[in-house]
């Protein structure tokens, strides 16, 4: 049987950048192909260029054996390739089947009423349920993303690509997924699947490609892989299948998890001791963390988050979240995407007024208080949107202080001397590799990270907020942000971490809560969890293990 | 004292037309994503091009025919500026104004420099016998065909859909594989040239000449009239009778002997007053489309 | 061909963006100059050159730029931080209003107490007919820009109605307020000359509200509350304080320049007054980048065309509107091409292997 989809020496660059260094591809009928490689390898470039959504320097495509011209991703519709990426291409505006019915649609008059039956049909056709005329807007995650597959296959799609579809989801919305997947592939259609997820790779994937530095390194068939195997091919081993063979599986973990990788299979044999040293890179932050004396976390909290209610336009986004930090500990907040860890951050920071509650910084009530007056409170914010914490067009040094300006006033105008010295201590101590001069926009993510810890540590924070504080980072700026927060911790101060990342927050943390459907579902000891009852906990159930507190 | 309330009625339709055909216009553009402030040059070169081509020509048909042509070239003005180009909106529709006003009078002056008001031949109303009820055909077309028909269009045809799209959502619409750059396109120039239509009733039916200060802010209540309506035709339409409302209310209180003593510019600012004071109470936190204001650029 | 987003940039983009606009605007304008039966090489001499070669004209220069440095001013303080207030023509026409009622209702005042007076109204003038935008904004997130848009012809239709009416020339009988008392007077810069203090008082605006902008910590929150306000609110800036209360300085400054005009060149209020210059400041503002130094050259380089086109008009009988039509033919090439810069043009087809003949496009 001829491949469904042929990629063939495609090449493209960005700059300097090479993203995809002349990468062949091919896809079966029925077969689900999971695309695998660490950030930043080329995947998401090479999938934007099979749907059209960008543009090769060289190479083609061929579907069904004839090569397509791709100028965009109507070409791709027409030569039957769809794609379900992380964030949903649905206009929320619109009711599900308007949304379905804009591709193809052409400029004339539209049937809806067929339409709908077409998407009931669909929806049949992957075993869900979908409400034609709901309006978006108003869906969960998880039936967005089904009605994302829905709108692929009415346009009579045979490749689908699917694009991290379960980074978002919860375990039973995974569940249904895979199973859609399985009656779409029985038909004959052909899946690309890209994952973090190497446990779930294993679970659905016929074969596994992976992608490093642009290049394909690996494709093999997934029959009797396991995680650490991949795992041990992504980062780059030699000669990974006897790597692997050889039992050093440990280490093909470590790797994994620092690149950001769930590779729970050696997890499980190795427990939660095994992340944390992965995290700490020499071991020792995990001892620190866990070695704290009983009477140093019997002292008050520095962040005393006390029955924070957050009201949605159904039910409440925070619903009663009540955490304490104490000082000299980091405490982590666990869960799935979307069960209102952004909302907490938001209130947090000054940005969302709650509904009722109150927080605390050092016993001082800040739930009133407005931005400048939480900073001087002694509460540090890092949140997951840098691109958004700083002013683009500004450079790294009036970034910098934006936050202090009054510091650095004398009578009613800037003292830049002050300015210049103050910058140029905190660019040495936090190793920020830019000119105070440069724009902020053209710093690298683990640069950027920098200077916002600079931010927020050179005041001396009582209680640290960080939000997905590694996201994005290579492994060494990971290491610098846990460094930073764990001398912050040593130096007294309590560091509330919020992270999808669950071996960050196993080798970070010394206390970690879970946060389900915008409540605090589970608080243990970071040292005597699990990654399964973590995940126990983040799915809503309450874990029989979960008895440490 | 009588109050001449069929009259009033029957004024507000006609002074209702041109909001009519521009706030339609410039809800095309919106839906669009895209603020077209270019809207009151558009107007004031549709209302100067029709009556040129009227005057020279004795047609006043061909006069909304280069209206039309007018406000498809400012649209693709528009277009180049802040589809093509993705200069901020703002600047550019006040430039397209700025420019436009100025080419209009230029060539005004250029050709009647002694200063003559002229007479184009313009539309006679429909159904004369009807007196003060007789409408002029724009006034007809615009209310039974252009706002009926738009209504349709975004309800229920690709057209409709590609144009919420692209100005809700623009990458979801490019994902789609909905042209994103040529639906705005389209809608710049659907919407300008109905703009220029607006613009050329004021000479080719409600004077019969053209005076400098012939849109006087129109256009701008227009804009104001999208978002009063929150970008649905019906509620735009409404609010345009409800200044054509006004504005004949104050034309006929002009002439009531109980207003004599009032100024008649502070009655003409009525109308005005009334919009934002429209705006003021039901314009509030209005959900603007979602790329408002915003250029689209693949990643 | 295809137009792609530029990695980087270079220096010297920008700066050649600008050059290549004022070309274009030369090569669009050209066409109308020639049709209106001109030379445009010697239109071009008219509205730029020839107005500087002499004191005279230098001076007719300085005053057509006075109007324009107070409005430019005001948009660009504005738009700064991110409050389109597009209504400057309207606080310009209000503090022209504000300015006059102490003109002609306390006309016996001397100059020391009048000037100030009658300055001072024109600033409150203007500041209050921007209060409504900036208030509705502010409580009810109503868009700033239809509002201040919207007062615009107000304001105008309230100039007409006092002059109809209450403050119609009790001479003549024109549509003219009456002369203002004679401490009204803003004295001329030199004997002869027509240009008066106003133009320097612009010129300590230019220069406060460069200071503020360069040296001040309020300088640095506006401009980060103008060029991103979720990242501004984030570091603790209060966006919408800041918006508001540049709202209402911009409506004074605009104020203040309808004042100016009447008392250091009318010293009557008349239908036009503004003559447009509320709209002139959005050009001005645009050009000059938002900056005060960019308003002030900018200013200079309108006022200059200003009075180019009056010159012209005469000579060479172009009518006056070209002086217009070239500078909103700049602002949209500068506009323009400065965007353009972004971009590069690959003439090639995208996603096929290179061809010759894409070679050829290519180079």
């Amino acid at each position: 049987m001829g491949p469904l989809a042929e990629l063939r020496g495609i090449t493209k660059t960005f700059g300097a950048v090479v993203a995809n260094d002349s990468i062949d591809l091919r896809v079966l009928p029925g077969e689900v192909l999971a695309l695998l490689g660490e950030n930043g390898a080329g995947k998401s470039t090479l999938t934007r260029i099979l749907y059209g959504l960008s543009q090769a320097d060289s190479g083609s495509i061929l579907v069904d054996g004839s090569e397509i011209r791709m100028h965009g991703p109507a070409d791709a519709m027409a030569a039957g390739i769809g794609m379900v990426t992380q964030e949903f291409s649905l206009v929320d505006t619109m009711t599900v089947t308007e949304n379905l019915m804009l591709a193809g649609s052409g400029l004339g008059r539209v049937n809806r009423s067929a339409a709908k039956a077409k998407v009931l049909e669909a929806a049949a056709r992957i075993g869900v349920a979908i409400e034609p005329d709901a309006v978006v807007g108003t869906l969960s995650v998880g039936e967005r993303q089904r009605v994302e597959i829905v709108k692929a296959l009415f346009h009579d799609c045979r490749l689908l690509i699917l694009d991290e579809p379960t980074a978002v989801l919860v375990p039973q919305d995974v569940a249904v997924l895979f199973e859609s997947i399985r009656r779409l592939t029985a038909d004959g259609m052909g899946v690309i699947f890209i994952s973090h997820k190497l446990h779930e790779v294993v679970e659905i994937a016929d074969r596994v490609s992976i992608l490093r530095r642009g290049r394909i390194v690996a494709d093999v068939p997934a029959e009797g892989l396991v995680p650490a195997q991949i795992a041990a091919m992504m980062v780059g081993s030699a000669d990974p299948v006897a790597e692997a063979a050889s039992g050093d599986v440990v280490e093909a973990e470590a790797l994994a998890t620092a690149v950001g990788l769930e590779a729970p299979g050696a997890g499980v044999a190795a427990g939660a001791g095994v992340g944390a040293g992965a995290v700490a890179g020499a071991g020792a932050g995990a001892a620190a963390g866990a070695g704290l004396p009983a009477g140093e976390l019997s002292r008050s909290g520095v962040l005393d988050i006390d029955r924070i209610t957050l009201a949605g336009t159904g039910k409440p986004l925070l619903d009663e979240v009540s955490l304490t930090v104490r000082a000299g500990e980091i405490v982590g907040v666990a869960g799935v995407s979307g069960n209102g860890q952004t909302e907490l951050v938001s209130v947090l920071c000054g940005m969302t007024p709650a509904s009722s509650g109150a927080v605390r910084v050092d016993g001082a009530d800040i739930t009133r208080l407005d931005v400048t007056e939480r900073l001087r409170a002694g509460l540090g914010r890092l949140t997951e949107d840098r691109r958004g914490s700083v002013v683009l067009n500004l450079s790294v040094e009036q970034n910098l202080v934006l936050e202090d300006l009054d510091r650095f006033r004398t009578g009613p105008f800037t003292n830049r001397r002050r300015i210049k010295e103050h910058v140029a201590g905190l660019m040495e101590r936090f190793d920020i590799r830019a000119k105070p001069g440069d724009p902020i926009r053209s710093l690298s993510g683990g640069n950027m990270q920098k200077v916002l810890l600079a931010r927020a540590i050179s005041r001396e924070p009582k209680a640290l907020v960080a939000s997905q504080p590694t996201r994005g980072l290579d492994v060494g700026a990971c290491e610098y942000v846990y460094s930073q927060l764990r001398a912050l911790r040593e130096r007294g101060a309590g560091v509330l971490v919020i992270s999808e990342d669950l071996d960050e927050l196993l080798g970070l943390c010394d206390r970690i809560v879970v946060m389900v459907s915008g409540r605090i579902a589970g608080d243990v000891r970071a040292a005597e969890t699990s990654r399964e009852e973590l995940g126990l906990l983040m799915t809503g159930m309450t874990a029989g293990a979960g008895a440490h507190s | 004292m009588d109050f001449p309330l069929l009259a009033v009625l029957a004024a507000t339709l006609t002074i209702a037309t041109p909001l009519v055909w521009a706030a339609l216009g410039a809800l095309i553009n919106e839906r669009a994503g895209i603020l077209n402030l270019g809207i009151e040059g558009t107007m004031y070169a549709g209302a100067f091009v029709g009556f040129l081509t009227a005057v020279t020509t004795g047609n006043p048909y061909l006069g909304l025919g280069t209206a039309v042509v007018a406000g498809l070239a400012a649209g693709a003005l528009m277009g180049l500026l802040t589809v093509t180009l993705g200069v901020n909106q703002h600047v550019a529709g006040i430039g397209t104004t700025l420019l436009l006003v100025a080419a209009c009078d230029f060539t005004n002056r250029l050709l009647f420099a002694t200063g003559t008001q002229q007479a184009a031949a313009s539309f006679e109303r429909w159904f004369p016998g009807l007196g003060v009820l007789a409408q002029y055909p724009m006034t007809f077309v615009a209310f039974l065909v252009l706002a009926p028909l738009l209504w349709w269009v975004l309800r229920s045809t690709g057209f409709g859909l590609r144009l919420h799209a692209v100005g809700e959502n623009p990458e979801a619409a490019d994902a789609a594989g909905i042209p994103v750059a040529r639906t705005r396109y389209a809608a710049l120039m659907l919407g300008s040239a109905l703009m220029a239509v607006g613009g050329s009733f004021l000479t080719l039916s409600l004077l019969g000449t053209f005076t400098l200060d012939i849109v006087s802010g129109r256009g701008w209540i227009c804009i104001a009239l999208v978002i009063f309506g929150r970008w649905k035709v019906w509620p735009v339409v409404a609010g345009a009778l409800l200044f054509g409302f006004t504005d004949a209310l104050q034309l006929q209180l002009a002439i009531t002997p109980l207003f004599s003593g009032v100024p008649n510019e502070l009655l003409i600012a009525f109308p005005y007053l009334v919009v934002i004071a429209a705006l003021a109470v039901w314009g509030r936190r209005v959900r603007y489309p979602g790329a408002y204001l915003t250029p689209y650029r693949r990643a | 061909m295809k137009i792609l987003l530029r990695a980087g940039e270079s220096r010297w983009l920008a700066p050649a963006a600008v050059l290549g606009a004022v070309v274009l605007t030369l090569l669009l304008t050209a066409g109308p100059i020639r049709l209106a039966g001109a030379n445009p090489v010697a239109a071009y001499q008219r509205y730029t050159i020839n107005p500087l070669t002499t004191p005279g004209g230098i001076g007719d220069v300085l005053l057509a730029a006075t109007p324009l440095l107070f409005t430019g001013l005001a948009v660009a303080v504005a738009f700064r931080v991110g409050y389109f207030n597009i209504g400057a023509e309207g606080q310009f026409l209000a503090g022209a209003i504000a300015a006059t009622i102490p003109g002609l209702y306390l006309p016996g005042l001397p100059a020391a107490l009048a000037l100030p007076l009658a300055a001072a109204s024109g600033a409150l003038g203007g500041l209050l007919w921007g209060f409504l935008p900036a208030f509705l904004k502010r409580r009810a997130h109503i868009d700033e820009v239809v509002t201040t848009l919207l007062l615009n012809p107000v304001a105008l239709l309230l100039v007409q109605g006092l002059l109809n009416g209450p403050w119609r020339n009790s001479e003549t009988g024109f549509p003219d307020s009456d002369r203002y008392g004679a401490g009204y007077t803003l004295p001329t810069l030199a004997e002869g000359s027509r240009v008066h203090w106003g133009f320097v008082i612009g010129l300590a605006l230019v220069v406060v509200v460069f200071v503020v902008m360069s040296f001040t910590p309020l300088g640095l929150r506006l401009r980060a509350a103008g060029q991103s306000p979720g990242a501004a609110r984030f570091s603790g800036i209060r966006v919408t304080t800041l918006q508001f209360r540049s709202a209402l300085v911009s409506g004074a400054l605009a104020g203040l320049g309808g004042a100016v005009q009447v008392l250091g060149v009318q010293h009557q209020l008349t239908a036009s007054i503004s003559n447009g210059y509320g709209y002139t400041g959005v050009v001005v503002a645009t050009l000059g980048a938002l900056t005060a130094g960019g308003v002030l050259l900018v200013s200079l380089l309108l006022g200059d065309i200003a009075v180019g086109a009056q010159n012209a008009s005469i000579a060479l009988q172009l009518p006056t509107q070209m002086g217009a039509i070239v500078s909103s033919t700049l602002l949209l090439a500068v506009v323009a091409l400065l965007a353009a810069r972004r971009y590069r043009v690959v003439l090639r087809r995208p996603f096929v292997r290179r061809r010759s003949t894409a070679e050829r496009g290519d180079s």
